[in-house]
């Protein structure tokens, strides 16, 4: 067997094992830790943080309502986005090229500075939305959006929108445009055609930008925090407060693993679903 | 490829809106000439670009993002090419198993390497330094950077390189006027690509930066915790148009498509 | 001694013997081909050749030295290959004079020389174009012209025309049987077509299975078919009673084997016919003369000279 291989990925892999693998590693072991406010980390082997995130309900709660947005957005990103990757499939171009790069540059863009922009739009008494409707009579008061649940969904769709359409396309691109034109000649309205023939073949598209929406929404930081402030905590939020505030490390190690190992179970169970149905339809 | 009917369009043009409106929003704000939020109608100015530089902590931050981004882009493509090389070129055990390694950053949630990583450069005497930063963002980065050169390595014919021996070329020859001319293209664009995560990274950075090696995100995400101001706005407006002129070009120069999704919108 | 010589060579990988014991003599300034269908072990062959694929047994030398002690790059062999593998980020120019670069040629001569290939093949005036903006045609030339500008002792060539159409095909296997009468060198070609190996090659080499089943002239092999393979892959052959008989040696006669006409199909210069008989489902093949011929469902008399 030649060695020219395992040299080649050498430095990557020296690299993985001590900066990805060891410090994963310390983490879990980290969980296990014991804190005090005196005494700091204490490199023991117990089982208190873990008893704790599973006993209080203050954990529970904070993770259901992890998934529980990460779950609404993926939906919201589907919903919509699905049918934005459709219509942007039918453009001609020079259009479809450029609002491919309109509607997929802001994955670019600092996720800071968007955040930001629905703080503007929506925030309290200044935010323009806000101003705009209470301007025109329309409502009374401000629509409640910092700090609420339903904003951090709303930031976090569109953060996400744009995975989950270049999910769809990239789906949409490898069908023949042949086949639609086939379903048509057989005499399938454009709606048949739509529930038919398009969606279906369009759909693991959306499963997969689904998996991977779900997956940054649920472990999102920058936004949460800023719209869901300091009381509405997520899983990654509390893990901050916990690391850099409390400097419980420990206990914010449990979040941590919770939540990596939460996702690495979902993505892999959706993973075989998605491959178990579509094996035999796509090979 | 049938049109789309109007229904189609006005959909399109809401959605175009939603996606572009909390952009827009930032960089109208950031020209107000009032001292608080509010957005410009008739009047504009500069006042809050010029308080940049009051703030000098915003203008290294931006620099050390920029040097962050740019190293450990470059040590990433650099891994990554050989690794590309071997996931290409060999069938050897392991393969598969070396390919999820290496992408795995991408499946783990950053908030959790930020963590490991605080833990790790800790323990280390690492904590808060430039070079944990290099090492971590590095990782972060590599994903993006593989994912490309790899694409390079696979697209080659080896019937070039092939034909180029048959010719009389020495390996070194080979290598220097037939593959890595024609793997630069990948190259240059999986820098390009790892430098834009890099620069924009900040759920795992604000775990691990210190205070003197804050990058521009990190600040912008420390400062709006306390107040919300045109001063952040501002900001944020030069990185968006930054990012777009950076967008535009590589547009032009790669496609975006096939810097996302690994294939060109005409199946390029 | 022949020119090159292969000696009971062989390539096997894991259990698959891809090439069987080859004992082949090519002779100076001759076209050969290796003929045969996919899997038959003359790609493989030709890249032991070429030094990209290492025997598991045998000998090659060429003029009696041993090739396989010589690295590939320093072979001397000029190689066109089935993509045409020109270099893209190159001119036709460019990529023409990489092979005399390489052996360090002053650029007057190399000029020259690139000049002079490039309207032998008929591309003078393409040199400072890329390969992407010519078409499948030219950059088979470009192949070609990139290979013999070197001045190699053997041209190898692989299946170097399957990917152009029927018609292009046609006439560039007429160039290229004038450019290696021109040139003279030594050429071996590669192909699964056997009507193009027996338009150029002064011998074909029928592979099946990694072993050659009959080596010779293209009339000879096409005529007195040495085993029953090779026989049904060169042209199309019937058996009547166990004895091979040409569709083309049939005619329709007075008197003979008697058939019902099942398939009649016009092919421009001929007619092919399927004809059921006593004897099983035969194959004629008639010149179109502009006579009147059977039409389906007719009777017919069907005779032959036995061989």
């Amino acid at each position: 067997m030649k060695a020219t291989p395992y040299l080649l990925s050498l430095p990557a892999l020296i690299l993985f094992a001590a900066i990805v693998i060891v410090p994963l590693g310390m983490t879990v072991a980290l969980s296990f830790h014991d804190w005090g406010q005196y005494k700091g980390i204490e490199p023991v082997f117990i089982l208190k943080n873990w008893r704790e995130v599973f006993t209080d309900s203050y954990y529970g709660e904070m993770f259901w309502r992890t998934f529980r947005i990460a779950l609404a957005v993926t939906v919201l990103t589907a919903l919509f986005g699905a049918p934005e990757a459709y219509i942007l499939n039918r453009m001609k171009s020079p259009w479809r090229g450029f609002f491919l790069l309109v509607i997929l540059g802001p994955l670019l863009i600092s996720v800071v500075a968007r955040t930001l922009g629905w703080a503007l739009l929506f925030g309290g008494q200044g935010g323009l939305v806000n101003k705009a409707l209470m301007g025109a009579g329309l409502i009374d008061a401000p629509l409640p959006f910092m700090f609420t649940e339903t904003g951090m969904i709303v930031a976090l769709t569109h953060v996400m929108m744009p995975y989950m359409v270049l999910a769809v396309w990239a789906a949409l691109q490898r069908l023949d445009p042949q086949i639609e034109n086939a379903a048509v000649a057989l005499g399938a309205g454009p709606v048949t055609v739509l529930r038919r023939i398009v969606l279906p073949q369009a759909l693991p598209g959306i499963l997969s930008g689904g998996i991977i929406v779900f997956t940054l929404a649920a472990s999102a930081f920058a936004t949460p925090a800023i719209i869901g402030g300091r009381r509405l905590k997520v899983a990654s939020t509390l893990a901050y407060d916990e690391f850099l505030n409390t400097l419980n490390w420990p206990l914010g190690a449990v979040v941590a693993v919770l939540l990596l190992v939460a996702l690495v179970a979902i993505v892999f169970g959706a993973n075989r679903l998605i491959e178990r149905r579509y094996a035999q339809v796509f090979g | 490829m049938s049109r789309n009917g109007p229904i189609a369009l006005l959909y399109h043009a809401l959605f175009v809106i939603f996606m572009i409106a909390p952009i827009v929003v930032v960089v109208w704000v950031a020209f107000t000439p009032e001292g608080f939020l509010s957005f410009p109608t008739t009047h504009w100015s500069l006042r809050w670009f010029y308080a940049i530089a009051r703030y000098p902590e915003f203008i290294a931050a931006f620099w050390q993002s920029l040097g962050l981004g740019a190293l450990s882009s470059a040590i990433a493509v650099a891994i990554s090419v050989p690794a590309a090389l071997a996931i290409a070129r060999h069938r050897f055990v392991g393969r598969e198993a070396f390919q999820a390694l290496f992408m795995s950053p991408l499946m783990i949630p950053n908030v959790v390497l930020g963590i490991a990583f605080l833990r790790f450069f800790t323990q280390i005497g690492l904590g808060g330094t430039f070079i944990g930063l290099v090492l971590a963002h590095i990782v972060i980065v590599l994903p993006f950077a593989l994912r490309l050169t790899l694409a390079s390595a696979v697209g080659l014919d080896r019937a070039l390189e092939h034909a180029a021996v048959s010719l009389g070329a020495s390996e070194a020859t080979v290598l220097k006027r037939i593959t890595l001319p024609l793997v630069l293209p990948g190259l240059v664009s999986g820098w390009a690509l790892a430098f834009i995560n890099s620069f924009d990274e900040v759920t795992m950075t604000v775990f691990i930066a210190g205070p003197n090696t804050a990058t521009l995100p990190v600040r912008m995400f420390l400062y709006i915790q306390d107040n919300i101001d045109p001063l952040v706005t501002s900001v944020s407006a030069c990185v968006i148009a930054v990012t777009v002129l950076a967008l535009v070009a590589l547009d032009r120069a790669y496609g975006l498509e096939r810097l996302l999704v690994g294939r060109g919108r005409d199946g390029r | 001694m022949a020119f090159l010589e292969l000696e009971t060579l062989s390539k096997a990988f894991g259990t698959h013997r891809a090439v069987d014991g080859l004992t082949l003599g090519v002779e100076k300034g001759e076209f050969v081909s290796l003929l045969g269908p996919s899997g038959c072990g003359k790609t493989t062959t030709l890249q032991m050749i070429a030094g990209f694929v290492e025997p598991s047994g045998g000998a090659i030398r060429l003029e009696g030295r041993d090739l396989l002690a010589v690295k590939p790059a320093k072979r001397g062999l000029g190689i066109v290959f089935q993509s045409y593998a020109l270099f893209p980020h190159m001119t036709v120019a460019e990529n023409v004079s990489f092979g005399l670069e390489m052996q360090r040629v002053a650029a007057a001569e190399c000029t020259k020389r690139v000049g002079d290939t490039l309207e032998l093949v008929g591309l003078g005036a393409f040199a400072g174009r890329y390969p992407r903006q010519l078409s499948g045609g030219q950059q088979q030339r470009v192949a070609l012209a990139r290979a013999l500008v070197i001045r190699p002792q053997i041209l190898l060539l692989d299946e170097p025309l399957s990917n152009l159409d029927a018609k292009l095909r046609e006439e560039m296997q007429i160039e290229l049987r004038q450019i290696q009468r021109t040139v003279g060198t030594t050429t071996i070609l590669v192909t699964h077509d056997q009507g193009e190996a027996m338009a150029l090659s002064d011998r074909i080499v029928v592979m099946n299975n990694g072993r050659a089943e009959q080596i010779g002239p293209p009339h000879e092999a096409y005529e007195r078919p040495a085993t029953p393979f090779v026989a049904s892959f060169l042209g199309k052959t019937n058996l009547v009673n166990g004895k091979a008989v040409r569709p083309e040696r049939i005619s329709f006669a007075a008197v003979g084997l008697a058939g019902t006409v099942r398939t009649r199909i016009f092919q421009g210069n001929h007619w092919l016919y399927q004809v059921d008989t006593a004897d099983g489902l035969l194959t004629v093949i008639r010149q179109n003369t502009g006579e009147e011929m059977p039409e389906e469902g007719a009777t017919v008399h069907l005779s032959w000279l036995a061989p």
